[in-house]
């Protein structure tokens, strides 16, 4: 990949896999494929959002579901009951799933690592238990069917093309997003935060703030991604945002690698892609798939693209590897 | 007045008292040292200063204000920098970054262009070694890191924890040769913490000596440094 460090050549790149990711409706006919596709840029959005929270600041959430959940069953609701717009109802997604990770995150990230890990598996139990229990609003077990087609200016936006372009624009935003926020200052705030919280408070940063930061960003592109699903599978149930899709969505991120982008992307599309190619195993196929992690973890445990491939930050200098520090390389640039 | 004045200072870690009631002094543009065993609670009592644990009993003022109980984030911000034990740097993150961080309140872009220029000035291996990711330094250079990113605040009292710690002795000298000299030559507030005794005295203009959470004696370096008591038990003489 070292071409990639040449910026004119990375926007040529760039350029090419989205002129690819554009025509493939058009070459790939089959919906199966697009379906699989939609489905991996659903997990790169929940990856990624979550990727904030675990490989930024550090901070290990195991009810990322639920975010995705309520995102799905508030814009579900409005869009069924309330006749509200798909687009209208995917930022009210966002906004309240925002507001359900700030009410989480403002009592518990005072607690670190294991503990927080808990409060975070309990309030995604809670959020399940509610969606199963609250029959009168989400239907309980039964879900919500009819969910309708997103509609811009009159036009419908509906089969699974159309979907797969949704969901690369959508995409794209959260990436453009993610990675503004992790090249600027307040993504090298959450890094201290990770790294040393002590070391952060004693240089004047306040930790919670930028623990607070991740969490509701993270919730909120989970909410929209919840929003996305709804829309296109046109039913959910409360099976769908378990604790097992928490662990999937985690388990994305530190394969990909912790604190890298382009990790959770990989982590994605691996844990999406694996799972469905080794479906002609039909039962063996979650053992190999386990069995599959676990080699990577012990050979790779950094992750397929884990953060000491940053090359970008916001001093634009080479940051090296983390074996490598004096990394001389020819292309090196100071300010 | 004392820039940084500490009255009655209590801390309990449980039930457990850490420190006992330690009152002392630190004048502006002097370097005063901390000295004592494993256990004294000398760490604590820069702890406290730098809110990081939280008081029993007794004020600390700085400046003419009563910062007792503020977080350690706003204490920072009015101008005390800590240089944690065992250095606490963001080894993930590269030496530039990590000295910039250093600045992370202040808004002053030139002065910050001015500051890095005066750290690479008094540490030349940390510009070097910028682009390096800071976890790969050695534990020296991990160390002027860390001075050098304190710095970065502009603080009006460093205060450091034990900067002698798991170097090797060449290095320790280089160090605090560069604490003396930041002490001397730029006027820096110092508060040092340290087991070194022998070092604590060289750099210091003042030191007190700590037992078990408490003080039980203080002067000047010079005239402790030709006492035979502490001759014996702190310098091995």
């Amino acid at each position: 990949m070292k071409f990639l460090n040449d910026p004119k050549k990375k926007k040529i790149a760039y350029l090419v896999l989205l002129v690819l990711l554009a025509v493939f409706p058009f070459v790939i006919t089959n919906s199966y494929y697009l379906h699989v596709c939609i489905s991996i840029g659903v997990y790169i959005l929940l990856a990624t959002s979550l990727n904030l929270v675990t490989g930024f600041a550090g901070q290990l959430s195991l009810g990322h579901a639920a975010f995705y959940g309520i995102g799905a069953y508030v814009g579900a609701l409005l869009m069924l009951n309330f006749d509200v717009n798909f687009f209208l109802a995917m930022i009210a997604s966002a906004v309240v799933s925002g507001l359900f990770g700030l009410l989480l995150g403002l009592p518990t990230l005072r607690l670190r690592g294991d503990y927080l890990a808990i409060v975070t598996l309990g309030f995604g139990e809670i959020v399940r238990l509610v969606f199963v229990n609250w029959a009168e609003v989400t239907r309980g077990p039964l879900g919500l069917p009819g969910i309708p087609s997103p509609s811009i200016f009159g036009f419908e936006i509906s089969g699974r093309t159309a979907f797969y372009y949704l969901v690369i624009v959508l995409v794209l935003i959260t990436l453009f997003v993610m990675s503004r926020i992790v090249n600027s200052g307040v993504g090298m705030a959450m890094q201290t935060v990770k790294i040393d919280e002590i070391a952060a408070e004693s240089i004047g940063i306040y930790p919670i703030k930028y623990k607070l930061i991740a969490f509701v960003v993270a919730a909120a592109f989970a909410g929209i991604a919840g929003c996305y699903y709804a829309s296109y599978i046109a039913y959910i149930s409360p099976t769908t945002f378990v604790y097992n899709t928490s662990v999937t969505i985690l388990a994305m991120v530190v394969l990909g690698g912790l604190g890298s982008i382009p990790g959770s992307i990989i982590g994605a599309c691996i844990l999406t892609l694996v799972p469905e190619l080794l479906r002609f195993m039909s039962d063996y196929r979650m053992l190999i798939f386990g069995a599959l992690m676990v080699f990577m973890m012990i050979f790779r445990p950094e992750g397929f693209w884990g953060a000491s491939k940053r090359v970008k930050n916001i001093y634009k200098i080479k940051a090296g590897g983390a074996k490598n520090g004096s990394d001389s390389g020819d292309n090196q640039r100071h300010d | 007045m004392a820039l940084l004045e500490i009255k009655d200072l209590q801390v309990k870690y449980g039930v457990i008292p850490a420190l006992k009631g330690v009152s002392f002094s630190v004048e502006e543009g002097e370097a005063v040292a901390l000295i004592g065993a494993n256990g004294a609670g000398k760490t604590t009592t820069l702890h406290a200063i730098s809110g990081i644990v939280k008081k029993a009993g007794g004020t600390i003022t700085f400046g003419g204000q009563d910062i007792t109980n503020k977080p350690a984030h706003e204490i920072v911000g009015l101008g005390i920098s800590q240089v944690q034990e065992g250095r606490g740097i963001f080894s993930n993150l590269t030496v530039l970054e990590n000295i910039r961080m250093g600045a992370y309140l202040r808004k002053d872009a030139k002065g910050i262009e001015e500051d890095m220029g005066r750290v690479y000035r008094m540490f030349p291996r940390l510009e070097e070694r910028k682009s390096q990711v800071a976890g790969t330094l050695s534990g020296g250079e991990q160390q002027m890191l860390a001075i050098g990113r304190a710095l970065m605040a502009r603080p009006k009292v460093l205060l450091l924890d034990e900067p002698s710690m798991g170097l090797s002795p060449l290095i320790v000298e280089t160090i605090f040769r560069t604490i003396k000299r930041l002490n001397k030559e730029e006027g820096m507030t110092i508060l040092l913490v340290e087991q070194n005794a022998q070092m604590a005295l060289y750099a210091a203009r003042r030191t007190y000596i700590m037992e078990t959470g408490e003080i039980v004696r203080s002067g000047l370096s010079k005239e402790l440094k030709n006492d035979d008591a502490i001759r014996k038990s702190y310098l091995g003489l």
